[in-house]
């Protein structure tokens, strides 16, 4: 499955994907990134007249790569044309360590701890453009076709 | 392993998922974690990989399918031990 294969399974759309690209998959981990482009609407209230990154794009940034993205390559086998993976967020823990601000590009790296049972559990960090470590935690999610 | 022994040890394992915290106080051998307990299923499978951990032993789907009631995970944890 080629990386722009999977990025085409992904359930989102503007403006609410946030993968431009994957750099790396296998099936212990992945890696892609993602540019916040200044015009994204969270922009305009977050904050007022101040614009930085939601913490909360930036863990569904996450999520989009380190377990859907993933996620999609690990079910590989199953996927047919038409046939959309389910899936549901099911929890998340996240420490945040610098802001990133509009135009940013973020790299995300995530290794997988766990898939069984539909389950899949990833160890998920987000780096800036000078490779700083910006968040890193736990998501996990349900996955099945 | 004791039954007792073998109850307090599940107990402790369910007690972070767990949504309803009644049902859990009143916990007998019939307890459905699903119904009774409100176990989300995405929590079920935590559930599941901590008895892994604990008891040192490896569960199927099969295993997953059955395990619906906290008799079902004894009869199942005590298969698998003296299996």
């Amino acid at each position: 499955m080629t990386t722009t294969e999977i990025i085409s399974y992904l359930p989102y759309t503007a403006p609410f994907l946030f993968v431009d690209g994957i750099d790396a998959v296998d099936a212990t981990g992945i890696t892609g990134h993602y540019t916040f482009n200044a015009d994204s609407y969270f922009y305009k209230g977050h904050f007022k007249n101040r614009p930085v990154t939601p913490g909360v794009i930036l863990t569904e940034c996450m999520a989009q790569i380190g377990l859907v993205c993933l996620g999609i390559y690990l079910l590989k086998d199953g996927l047919k044309e038409g046939l959309e993976p389910q899936l549901a967020l099911t929890a998340h823990q996240m420490d945040f360590y610098l802001p990133v601000l509009p135009n940013e590009k973020v790299t995300v790296v995530a290794e997988k701890e766990v898939f069984r049972f539909h389950k899949l559990k990833c160890n998920v960090k987000l780096y800036n453009a000078k490779n700083e470590l910006v968040c890193r935690g736990k998501i996990a999610g349900m996955l099945k076709l | 392993m004791i039954k007792a022994e073998l109850i307090e040890k599940l107990k402790a394992i369910i007690t972070p998922y767990v949504q309803d915290e009644v049902a859990f106080k009143n916990l007998t051998e019939d307890t459905d974690f699903i119904k009774d307990l409100k176990i989300n299923s995405a929590n079920l499978v935590d559930v599941i990989l901590d008895i892994e951990d604990e008891f040192d032993i490896r569960l199927d789907n099969q295993d997953m399918e059955q395990m619906l009631t906290v008799k079902s995970a004894m009869d199942i944890v005590t298969a698998k031990l003296n299996g």
